[in-house]
């Protein structure tokens, strides 16, 4: 009894020595192992289209025993109305930023119990306790990309690094169609808030942006690449992923992207569980699974989107094209002022009069 | 026939006949009920209304707030450049559509005529949406115009083409051409070249001829034609967009981001209200001319 108590307590010892070992040089490549009691389950994902790595699914339905329904939609509006009558039988979904805020306003999303979300632990500073779910209340992050610069460098002949190139450049230019968007580094340039209320604020921003719009030729809705593509303007606004895109398509070295200095618009998109799910529990260790560094670092080298997680724990594991991409993982001085921009619903018609003055003012 | 006997004779029969012949406009009339009235009544409504908030598109109280909008800075600016483009678009359409017409109408052989008629209609049998694209391609700054222009040597530097309100006049001349021919075409093929002879043996001279005796009688063409061309440029929202850029801004735009993302349906209502009237106006103007015009091509033989 005492041989026992002692081998016991010698196997423990072990054991808590031996763990942080295998933190310090194994855990980043440990594979997910699955909680027992799942075998022969089903859980619903529901998430954007080629948003995972072709083998992230596989990989889980095997470690787990489970069988995955996978579904995908192409907006956050989509799943916003697909959700809000009622979960159609959904257990993980994957919101953006913004869309967190309206649908746990709503009601539609359960509080996470992150001591089942053990992996959470895995998630770099930069993305826990973000500004749309303090506390991370009801979601963890998925994916990052921001909101910058596409260029062709051979039209532009030099490095577009700040949003003031975009402004004095004597060429075509494209802005989006987005009031907020346009409006956020003109905000955080003039020092107020990306997401101010304030209508003061707004206006000065409106001034701004009409009295350095003289390049601008074109305000595209989401199209910017095709028209940097094609030459029709020199620099664009767009999304981080559409500029890759176009990068990898072309057989050129014309394309460049770039998040400026003064700082850019941050988005996520997030794993939430939703009321009514069927199999919260196989939910919460689905998104452990996700939260680990292999699954982790795989979705985010097929997808070519920033992993919320820690890149002291999975940098290895990232392709290093794609880690030594500043527009896809930028230096901590540009992290620094990336903002996210937050829903602000009773300033919205305050941003749409401005931008609709932008647009006539632009047109003369 | 058949009908006219029966109506005449048994009056009882004829009542019967009246629904029936209500029944042939009746799918019509519900289509137009179902589609067009009752989304007008919805717009009129929703244009007194108030833009809401975290998504309520409108919302009480009643108000006129949005037509007082639409009628000042910077909306207005936007209707006088709109109905300012389409103008100009009338009249170019005008001054190329109508000798075209009277060429079309003068040509000797009737295969002639049908052929160059045939061709003024063949773009329409391409998607409108693609042939605007296809403006832009070829105005821009890699194009065919600019890249002729350039090996020609009458430029060095492409011409900034696309995303100008130069092409936005193009775009809309090409598209609405077609419309201003047609009815102009429909009116000269009518006049009676004879006329032209009999007032310069009168002593008219050519030009006399033609503003007393052409003119008026290919006027109710030339209305048509302007109207057809007029009404759709107003409102025109595809072409500004896709070849003006930021100068293209017309008010089918302005009022397409009123319904679009957060913009604001009670105004983009309201200004939609607006530009109906507007046409409206000029078609109770076309009806009132035609009217006129009709009148004194009626006297005029016993002037």
């Amino acid at each position: 009894m005492r041989r026992n108590l002692f081998s016991v307590l010698v196997l423990l010892f072990v054991f808590a020595v031996s763990i942080p070992v295998f933190a310090q040089d194994g855990a980043g490549v440990e594979p997910w192992t699955c909680p027992q009691g799942f075998e022969g389950q089903t859980l619903n994902v529901y998430n954007f289209s080629t948003y995972v790595a072709e083998d992230t699914i596989s990989n889980f339905e095997a470690a787990c025993g489970v069988t995955v329904i996978y579904d995908v939609y192409e907006s956050n509006e989509a799943l916003l109305a697909r959700l809000s009558q009622g979960n159609p039988g959904y257990d993980v979904i994957h919101p953006a930023d913004f869309m967190v805020a309206v649908m746990s306003d709503l009601g539609l999303l359960q509080e996470l119990d992150m001591s089942l979300i053990p992996n959470f632990a895995n998630v770099s500073e930069t993305f826990v306790d973000p500004p749309y779910d303090p506390g991370n209340v009801h979601s963890v992050p998925y994916q990052w990309g921001t909101l910058g610069v596409g260029y062709n460098i051979t039209r532009t002949g030099e490095e577009i690094t700040s949003w003031q190139q975009v402004w004095d450049y004597q060429g075509p230019v494209a802005w989006l169609e987005e009031p907020r968007i346009m409006m956020a580094p003109v905000l955080n340039l003039l020092g107020y808030s990306p997401n101010t209320q304030d209508a003061a604020e707004i206006e000065a921003a409106r001034d701004f942006l009409i009295e350095h719009g003289g390049n601008v030729a074109a305000i595209a809705a989401d199209d910017g690449q095709a028209r940097l593509e094609v030459g029709e303007v020199d620099i664009t606004v767009e999304y981080s992923g559409d500029i890759f895109q176009l990068i990898a398509d072309c057989e050129c070295d014309d394309f460049r992207y770039v998040i400026p200095e003064e700082g850019a618009q941050v988005w996520t998109d997030n794993m939430a569980v939703p009321v009514g799910a069927p199999n919260p529990a196989l939910a919460y260790a689905y998104i452990d699974y996700i939260l680990s560094p292999i699954a982790g670092a795989d979705i985010s080298n097929y997808t070519a989107y920033g992993t919320p997680l820690d890149l002291d724990l999975v940098g290895d594991l990232i392709d290093p094209e794609l880690l030594s991409n500043p527009g896809i993982y930028p230096p901590q001085e540009v992290l620094d002022n990336l903002y996210f921009l937050l829903s602000v619903p009773e300033a919205e018609v305050l941003y749409s009069d401005a931008w609709d003055i932008v647009k006539v003012a632009l047109s003369r | 026939m058949t009908l006219e006997m029966r109506s005449a004779g048994r009056p009882g029969i004829y009542k019967g006949e009246k629904r029936r012949g209500l029944a042939l406009a009746l799918p019509a009339m519900l289509w137009l009920g179902l589609f067009f009235i009752l989304p007008l009544l919805i717009v009129l409504v929703i244009s007194f209304l108030t833009r809401g908030t975290r998504g309520v598109q409108f919302t009480t109280p009643v108000t006129i707030e949005n037509y007082i909008d639409i009628l000042s800075f910077p909306y207005v600016d936007v209707f006088w450049e709109s109905i300012g483009i389409a103008a100009l678009t009338t009249v170019i359409c005008l001054i190329i559509g109508y000798p075209l017409a009277f060429f079309i109408a003068t040509r000797k052989s009737r295969i002639m005529q049908n052929l160059t008629l045939f061709l003024v209609i063949l773009p329409f049998w391409t998607n409108f949406l693609v042939r605007t694209y296809a403006i832009k391609v070829m105005l821009g700054a890699d194009g065919p115009l600019n890249t002729t222009l350039m090996n020609l040597g009458l430029i060095q530097e492409p011409l900034q083409l696309v995303n100008t309100q130069l092409a936005v006049l193009l775009g809309l001349t090409y598209s609405y051409l077609p419309f201003m021919v047609l009815p102009i075409y429909a009116s000269v093929e009518r006049f009676e070249f004879r006329l032209v002879e009999a007032a310069n043996d009168l002593g008219a001279n050519d030009l006399r001829a033609f503003l007393r005796v052409v003119l008026p009688l290919t006027l109710p063409g030339v209305i048509a034609g302007s109207i057809l061309v007029l009404i759709p440029t107003i409102g025109a929202y595809i072409t500004p967009d896709i070849l003006g850029g930021t100068q293209g801004l017309m008010i089918g735009n302005l009022i397409t981001t009123q319904f679009r993302g957060t913009g604001n349906w009670p105004r983009g209502s309201a200004a939609s209200m607006v530009m109906m009237l507007l046409v409206m106006l000029a078609l109770i103007g076309y009806v009132m001319m035609s009217a006129r015009a009709a009148l004194t091509n009626r006297r005029r033989p016993v002037e």
